[in-house]
């Protein structure tokens, strides 16, 4: 088992100016950080089969939302799912022995990287349908209301997914529900290669909830504080019975979309200008030089964390090989 | 004591109500099903007995619906859809196949959607080519999907209640023409077994095996038969998934003869699995004729009453089949 300190919201104010906030959040910027950085290197050594979608440079949308949910809050997951799948707090060992195709992995070998849930975090799956997960997330939300209980439940989606069909029947009924439910869209400019200024007319995704009549609003992705203010609002909002909220995060990813990317559709200069806003980076310097951190502690945390994603790959690597002689009897939930 | 006597309708809407009563975590969702009482009036008085949140309309948003009933059903919800027609579930696909079938196996199995999705499905109301189709062998040939075709009252109420405990999502497909029909069905909460086939007539020549309203047609032609001395045992698969040979293997092994009678179109349909069945075991050597599909023509249901009575069959088209069996091809 390697786990990282779980996020959480600090009771007033900024995540950076909060010590054990900031260094948790650090924290998990760094995990899914390594964990990628990882799996992308035993993946181009042969080690790791199928394929996989990288969220390096999307860190800070994950983690920022993340701070503001509570363990007993939901989440709905994309292909490009591992950072969600981490700073919602999941087991880096389980992770990884089921990117190596593990009988311990999170779903034993059956569902690789598109499909990790995790149900004691609250996981309820990442999805290799786009905008699959969005109106499951509207369901979950029915639910913790029916149930009487005062859980959250974020969905997290692409840009490409604002253009499905389900995006728009989800925000739909979560509006007319008033279900808590927070919406984030993470715009990385591009549905695989197909640009957004391609893909929608508007300027803003954000602008689509005013079609639902339930606030949008934009924010930049790649700056922990500013995803945790806009997140933090809009949960507390759905929390207490105001229904949902878009959120629109804009960020980039520095990697291709998936395992076949060639990067044709992206310029050089482009990928460099956004890696200048690495939010990882942007994080460290800030709370470096809002003094919650020495470079000593920023140091030791990266280490930490180093370890974990080293004793991550360790655990996994040995575990036994997923079995096929369970295949039949796992497609159904046995009755009684 | 006297046999109660109410339809297929009411048997379905008093499946639900006792199992509402039963289990606060059942609820029902779907267009119209509230004030309207449902397109076809199934859940009739279900939304004054048990309000708006619990007997919930929706939007006109199939995708949206059943994902919404998926994610429910994730975290402790028994919620049961309401398709208005089957032929809706089209815009609902992703939920059903890519979603609900595939959570549980895919995601390792700690998740499951117990998730019941009921619709009209069949033809015979002059409602053409978009609201008239049978389609459950899309939905059967979906691993993690258990498909019920409820034939008679007492099991529409039977298989629904046996649907609600099961921990897995159930596509249950009702026959629109069967809404109306009545049969004996108990008061008390009994369930019907899934995955289990029902003969419900014996016979000693030849093996009738249908699905849906062809389960009545075909009793109706066996007694037409029998009044001419041939003898049909009619075995209603009534779970298409999971698929119960048993009782079909048995009787082909004592009358020598079998013919599969279904609405839906014959490609690749799902009476072809169960050709398939009987060739690849001992059954096979039983047969003394070819097997014989009798199916819905390879077309669009049209409108017109005399051409959507040509494409699918009728009481007259099982008992030529069955006497033209008889006679030997």
């Amino acid at each position: 088992m390697a786990t990282i300190t779980p996020l959480f919201a600090p009771e007033q104010g900024s995540i950076s100016s909060n010590k054990e906030a900031a260094s948790a959040s650090l924290e998990s910027l760094l995990a899914i950080r390594f964990f990628e950085e990882a799996v992308d290197g035993l993946f181009a050594r042969g080690l790791m089969h199928g394929t996989m979608h990288l969220s390096i440079g999307q860190e800070a949308v994950a983690t920022g939302v993340c701070a503001a949910l509570r363990k007993t809050d939901f989440i709905t997951s994309t292909h490009r799912g591992h950072s969600h799948c981490i700073a919602k707090g999941a087991d880096l060992t389980r992770m990884m022995a089921e990117l190596l195709a593990k009988q311990t992995g999170y779903c034993r070998g059956r569902g690789g990287s598109m499909h990790i849930a995790d149900v004691e975090t609250g996981n309820l799956g990442a999805n290799g349908i786009v905008a699959g997960g969005i109106p499951i997330a509207a369901g979950a939300a029915l639910a913790q209301k029916m149930q009487g209980k005062d859980n959250v439940v974020v969905s997290f989606f692409g840009d490409g997914a604002t253009n499905e069909g389900a995006f728009h029947e989800a925000l739909n009924l979560a509006a007319v529900w008033d279900l808590p439910v927070v919406f984030v869209c993470e715009n990385n400019k591009y549905g695989m290669s197909f640009s957004t200024a391609k893909s929608m007319k508007v300027e803003k995704i954000s602008e689509r909830a005013a079609a639902y009549g339930f606030p949008g609003v934009t924010v930049d992705g790649n700056d922990v504080d500013a995803v945790f203010e806009v997140a933090k609002e809009a949960v507390d909002r759905a929390r207490s019975g105001g229904g949902p909220t878009l959120i629109e995060c804009l960020t980039y990813r520095h990697k291709g979309h998936s395992k076949s990317d060639k990067n044709l559709y992206r310029t050089k200069e482009e990928i460099e200008f956004w890696k200048t806003k690495d939010p990882v980076g942007i994080f460290e310097t800030k709370v470096v030089e809002s003094g919650q951190l020495t470079t000593e502690e920023v140091e030791q945390l990266t280490q930490k964390v180093r370890d974990a994603v080293r004793l991550a790959i360790q655990e996994a690597t040995q575990a036994p090989d997923s079995d096929p002689g369970e295949l039949l009897s796992s497609v159904f939930r046995q009755v009684g | 004591m006297s046999e109660r006597i109410i339809t297929y309708a009411e048997a379905i809407r008093e499946a639900i109500g006792q199992a509402m009563e039963a289990d606060e975590s059942v609820f029902m969702l779907g267009e119209d099903i509230g004030v309207y009482g449902g397109a076809f009036g199934v859940s009739g008085d279900l939304y004054h007995r048990f309000g708006e949140e619990r007997v919930r309309d929706t939007p006109i948003s199939e995708l949206g619906i059943v994902g919404a009933a998926v994610g429910a059903a994730l975290v402790g919800m028994k919620p049961i859809v309401e398709i208005q027609f089957s032929d809706f579930t089209a815009q609902a696909m992703d939920q059903i196949v890519n979603q609900a079938a595939k959570i549980h196996f895919m995601l390792g199995g700690e998740l499951s959607v117990p998730m019941v999705l009921r619709a009209p499905s069949g033809s015979g109301t002059g409602a053409a080519a978009q609201h008239s189709q049978s389609l459950e062998s899309w939905f059967a040939h979906v691993p993690g999907l258990k498909v019920v075709l409820p034939s008679s009252p007492a099991d529409a109420k039977g298989l629904l209640l046996a649907a609600l405990d099961d921990p897995n999502p159930v596509i249950v497909l009702e026959h629109k023409l069967l809404y109306k029909t009545s049969g004996h069905v108990p008061e008390e909460m009994y369930r019907t077994p899934i995955g289990v086939s029902n003969t419900v007539r014996e016979g000693s020549d030849l093996t009738i095996v249908a699905t849906g309203v062809m389960v009545s047609r075909s009793l109706e032609a066996a007694a037409q038969l029998a009044s001419q001395g041939i003898e049909a045992a009619v075995i209603d698969v009534r779970t298409l998934s999971p698929l119960d040979m048993d009782p079909i293997n048995a009787s082909v092994a004592k009358t020598g003869r079998l013919m599969l009678v279904q609405e839906a179109p014959k490609h690749v349909g799902f009476m072809a699995e169960v050709a398939a069945r009987v060739a690849e075991g001992p059954a096979i050597y039983s047969l003394t004729e070819p097997v014989t599909r009798l199916c819905g023509m390879d077309v669009p249901i049209p409108y017109a009453p005399q051409l959507e009575k040509a494409v699918v069959p009728q009481l007259d088209d099982i008992v030529e089949g069955a006497k033209s069996l008889m006679r030997g091809v």
